[in-house]
């Protein structure tokens, strides 16, 4: 009875604040794409209005999310990981092959990216997993959850996607450092890793594509080539820097309108930004997700029960990883790996995700203020 | 932060590495906020000049298109180098004199100059101004290059096809990929400008034969000439084609057409492999895979002949009394007559109030199944599409693949009409009229197919009822790996007949080309099979052929295969307002036939061209 009631409590100013952040980090997106893309025709529909309706459809999750209840959800965690990981599988032999990666399933006119939602799920999965039973000990605690983790991540690597098979890692990690691992068991994974790394280092290198290798060693030293290998870290770095502290204006940014910086609507649309809107417009965007994520973190620490907690901690975590690593990457800090921008990339499948994945926190939140009623 | 808990204390702790966490993820933030001010603040004055000079910029380098060749490796498409002017208006000093440089130099009119140059776009970016420009005219301005800052050549590839209107409708040609078609996930890789089949086999094939485009890093001096590039990623060319036609006989089938609007479609029975698709009137590829101006496509398009129309795959005709085929199998088939019971045909068959004229008005006596394919008696089949009724026959007509598209991979491709009283109820809202039953019991009425159609059907008859899928890519060679990829023959399914029933209809239609209608196909090198048919075009004809105009006369037809013992190949022809079939399209039946077999005579080993593997390009001079 009394959830019932809490449930149908109107927005507080938590959820307001909640809400607002996220609309004015998905505001500069859309603003960011469209003064990116303003002359280029991308076929009919231009960009900034594709993204509105991927932000349309995402507003849809981001309310389905809200509305349900997570312990149903992750009731279901097991059987959406086991469709993902079809979904994978799938797209490695029928994909759509886009700059030499598979990772896009084509559902007539649109095409998805199932690792997009197979990071969400794997959330889930995890909670789920830890929540379910005390798991003790580093069999339970480590291998079992690394087992489930391997297919997905395994998978994904193979699409090539460095990228969002990092932040499958980065989830796992988390999660793992979240729930907590005895000393023992830190010591042996640290131990297995350094006994493993030449062979797995074989093995990593080796499985990577020519254009990751590439890109890694870009990373050592752009400056080396710039025509070659480090053109896009370079010409990221140059915008970045160029943009000073005011920027150069809306549309002002002459290496992105210029087209010296590919991909400047998806994953360098940072870049983009810091070009026209210089110091000062990155610090307001910083202090917008360093918010965000605090508030997400209030709700970690105040989640009813652990599942909530976890789950709160995982989405925290995919979020985190994914904004320091594409600022990080567009900055000249890590190599380019391909992830974009949480909320402001352009890009439908990771617009969707990432906006049910902060429905779901909310959610997480709705259960906790029951508790206190 | 690693310490032993036991699980109860669990949750309690969670707050405190929750802080850990928050500590952690502040001290990164500072540091992107660190490296950022360093970038921005500290470095910023250094970036800000880069760029400004900066100058390099990735191109794109479009790949070349794969070739396509004829079965015995003939070329049909290349693609040949193509200049094209250029102009960057930032690096251009005076406007108005480069215009008159320009005009003096080539000839150009200097208004169009004017136009291109003035027009929006950004000054940076180099802006086409005459693309198709003769060696001679891009040397002149090579030559005068450092007068003329901000002109550029730039050599592009340009598709060909060597030659002209032969095979137009099948090869089809390229375009820049339209707004629609960005939009489509199978042209996700592909960006404004990009070249890509529009019509016939480019279309179709278009994955195979796009290609790759690479990228390249170019440097650019003060004057926008490149000054240095180094190429990012190389461009992967498309893969070859080899076409199943024989364009030594695809030719010989647009001539016999000449200038008269129609269609010759030449199939192997054995596998479905066209090897001549002719339709007519033609175009040339080469001018509707430039440019063209809007004079003149609005020219192509209201053109009365409608020669983009692929009259064999799109055009569709009643098929007069070449629908006679199906119907003998029908009515042999369904028992509802013996090859040796007769009908009597006194001219006419009375239905109703309704007279349903023989051609023959005289009447052809007393005629079994036989006689009646022969001299092609209409009241025979009067009688027996009377007694079967519109349902049964449209069922053997679906079975010969009339009604749906025969599936070849070309664009477009109509399917004609198949009448059922199904058919019409959906189509027209209305109930199926005995009388109707009639009419298409000749070919007339409802029913249409397309020259292809009766091609395969014919080819069907041929092969004692297997039937494959009209093929025309007999090959496609893997440009990266070399390897030449043969594509399989693929069975569309077999009639279910008696065996008897194919051999009296086969005797029937050899005979109409030794005794019949259709003698004037008859040859003195091999045997053929075949059946005339008039597709009417207007339903009221007065007097003789001669003086109706010849947009009311009707549509001849010829449906052939040849040799009867072991069918080598199956021919439809069709040819708009010629009249009777026996008279106008049997000839053209003939001679591709004629022809066919002493082009596989100089050369026997066609198919076995391609296990060599070596390039089929030589194989047909080798033999």
């Amino acid at each position: 009875m009394i959830d019932r009631l809490t449930e149908h409590r109107g927005l507080d100013s938590f959820d307001i604040r909640y809400v607002a952040l996220i609309i004015a980090i998905l505001g500069i997106g859309v603003l960011s794409i469209y003064s990116v893309t303003r002359g280029q025709q991308g076929g009919a529909a231009p960009y900034y209005l594709k993204q509105l309706i991927w932000i349309g459809l995402g507003a849809a999750a981001f309310l389905v999310m809200w509305a349900s209840d997570y312990h149903h959800l992750a009731r279901f965690a097991y059987p959406a990981y086991a469709f993902i990981l079809l979904m994978l599988v799938f797209v490695l032999f029928d994909g759509r092959t886009s700059k030499g990666a598979q990772r896009w399933i084509a559902l007539g006119p649109f095409s998805f990216q199932p690792s997009e939602f197979a990071k969400l799920i794997l959330v889930l999965v995890l909670a789920h997993y830890y929540s379910k039973a005390p798991r003790v000990g580093w069999l339970q605690r480590v291998i079992v959850p690394g087992l489930l983790v391997l297919p997905g991540l395994l998978l994904i690597l193979k699409q090539p996607d460095l990228g969002s098979g990092l932040s499958f890692v980065a989830v796992y990690a988390a999660m793992l450092l979240m729930v907590g691992i005895r000393s023992q068991a830190l010591g042996f994974m640290l131990l297995f890793s350094i006994m493993l790394f030449p062979f797995a280092w074989e093995g990593l290198w080796g499985s990577l594509h020519d254009y990751q290798r590439q890109r890694i060693m870009a990373f050592v030293d752009p400056e080396y080539d710039p025509g070659g290998k480090g053109y896009h870290a370079l010409q990221s770095k140059i915008a970045i820097g160029s943009g000073e502290l005011l920027g150069k204006g809306l549309y002002g940014g002459t290496q992105s309108q210029l087209k010296f910086l590919p991909e400047g609507h998806t994953d360098f649309v940072f870049a983009v930004f810091a070009e026209e809107w210089g110091f000062l417009g990155v610090v307001v965007l910083l202090t917008l997700f360093v918010a965000l994520i605090w508030l997400s973190l209030e709700i970690a620490s105040k989640a009813k029960d652990q599942l909530g907690a976890l789950l709160a901690v995982g989405i925290v975590a995919m979020l985190c990883f994914c904004v320091v690593v594409n600022i990080g990457m567009t900055a000249g800090m890590f190599p380019i790996v391909g992830i974009p921008l949480p909320l402001v990339s352009y890009g439908g499948s990771a617009t969707i995700m990432t906006m049910a994945a902060l429905g779901l926190l909310l959610n997480v939140k709705r259960k906790r203020l029951s508790l206190f009623y | 932060m690693v310490t032993v808990h036991s699980s109860e204390s669990e949750f309690g702790d969670l707050h405190r590495r929750l802080f850990i966490l928050r500590v952690g993820l502040l001290l990164v933030v500072v540091l992107l906020g660190l490296r950022l001010w360093h970038l921005q603040i500290r470095e910023g004055p250094y970036y800000r000049d880069l760029s400004e000079n900066n100058r390099t910029r990735l191109v794109l380098l479009e790949p070349a298109r794969g070739l396509i060749y004829d079965r015995h490796g003939v070329l049909l498409a290349n693609n040949v180098p193509s200049f094209s002017l250029y102009v960057t208006l930032e690096d251009v000093k005076d406007r108005e004199a480069l215009i008159q440089q320009l005009t003096d130099l080539l000839g150009l009119d200097p208004t169009i100059v004017r136009k291109k140059m003035t027009a929006k776009g950004s000054k940076l970016l180099p802006r086409k101004i005459k693309d198709h420009m003769t060696l001679r005219d891009a040397t002149l301005v090579e030559s005068h290059r450092l007068d003329m800052p901000g002109v550029m050549i730039q050599v592009e590839s340009q598709r060909n096809y060597p030659g002209g209107v032969t095979a137009a409708h099948l090869l089809g040609y390229v375009g820049e990929i339209s707004a629609d078609q960005l939009e489509k996930p199978e042209f996700i890789d592909l960006h404004q400008g990009s070249i890509v089949g529009q019509y016939g086999v480019e279309k179709s094939y278009d994955r195979h034969v796009r290609g790759t485009a690479g990228q390249k890093s170019v440097e650019v001096d003060a004057l926008g000439h490149e000054k240095k590039a180094s190429v990012v990623e190389r461009p992967q060319a498309g893969n070859d084609l080899y076409l199943t036609i024989d364009v030594r006989l695809q030719k010989v089938a647009e001539d016999l057409l000449g200038q008269e609007q129609g269609a010759i479609v030449a199939l192997d029975p054995n596998s479905g492999d066209v090897l001549a698709m002719a339709s007519r009137p033609g175009f040339d590829p080469n001018v509707l895979s430039r440019e063209l101006t809007a004079k003149q496509w609005v020219e192509i398009v209201q053109d009365e002949g409608r020669p983009l129309n692929n009259r064999a795959s799109q055009g569709q005709y009643p098929p007069g009394s070449t629908f006679k085929i199906p119907m003998a199998v029908a009515a042999l088939e369904t028992k509802t007559m013996l090859p040796s019971s007769t009908v009597y045909c006194n001219g006419g068959y009375q239905f109703g109030k309704r007279l349903y004229h023989d051609w023959k008005a005289s009447g052809h006596g007393y005629v079994n199944l036989h006689n009646a394919l022969v001299h092609s008696c209409d009241v025979y089949f009067y009688t027996i599409g009377q007694r079967m009724g519109i349902d049964v026959i449209a069922e053997f007509g679906k079975d010969f693949g009339l009604g749906k598209a025969t599936g070849v991979e070309l664009p477009s491709e109509r399917s004609g009409i198949m009448p059922s009283t199904a058919w019409k109820q959906k189509a027209k809202n209305e109930q199926w009229l005995p009388g109707e039953t009639i009419s298409a019991a000749i070919g007339q009425g409802y029913v249409t197919v397309t020259p292809l159609q009766m091609a395969s059907l014919i080819g069907t008859v041929a092969n004692d009822g297997i039937n494959y899928r009209p093929r025309l890519v007999l090959a496609v060679m893997d440009r990266t790996s070399g390897n030449l990829q043969e594509l399989p023959a693929v069975p569309r399914g077999k009639i279910n007949a008696k065996p008897d029933t194919f051999r009296i209809i086969k005797d029937a239609l050899a005979e109409v080309v030794t005794k019949g209608t259709a003698t004037k196909a008859k040859s003195s090198m091999v045997t053929i099979g075949g059946k005339t048919g008039t597709a009417q075009v207007a339903a009221l004809r007065t007097g003789p052929e001669e003086n109706i105009p010849k947009k009311f006369r009707d549509h001849a037809w010829f449906v052939a295969f040849a040799p009867v013992e072991s069918p080598k190949i199956a021919v439809a022809v069709l040819a708009e307002h010629m009249g009777h079939g026996g008279a106008t399209a049997a000839p053209l039946a003939k001679e591709i036939i004629e022809t066919y077999l002493k082009l596989t005579s100089q050369a026997p080993a066609v198919t076995s061209d391609l296990s060599s593997g070596n390039g089929l390009g030589r194989s047909s001079k080798d033999s």
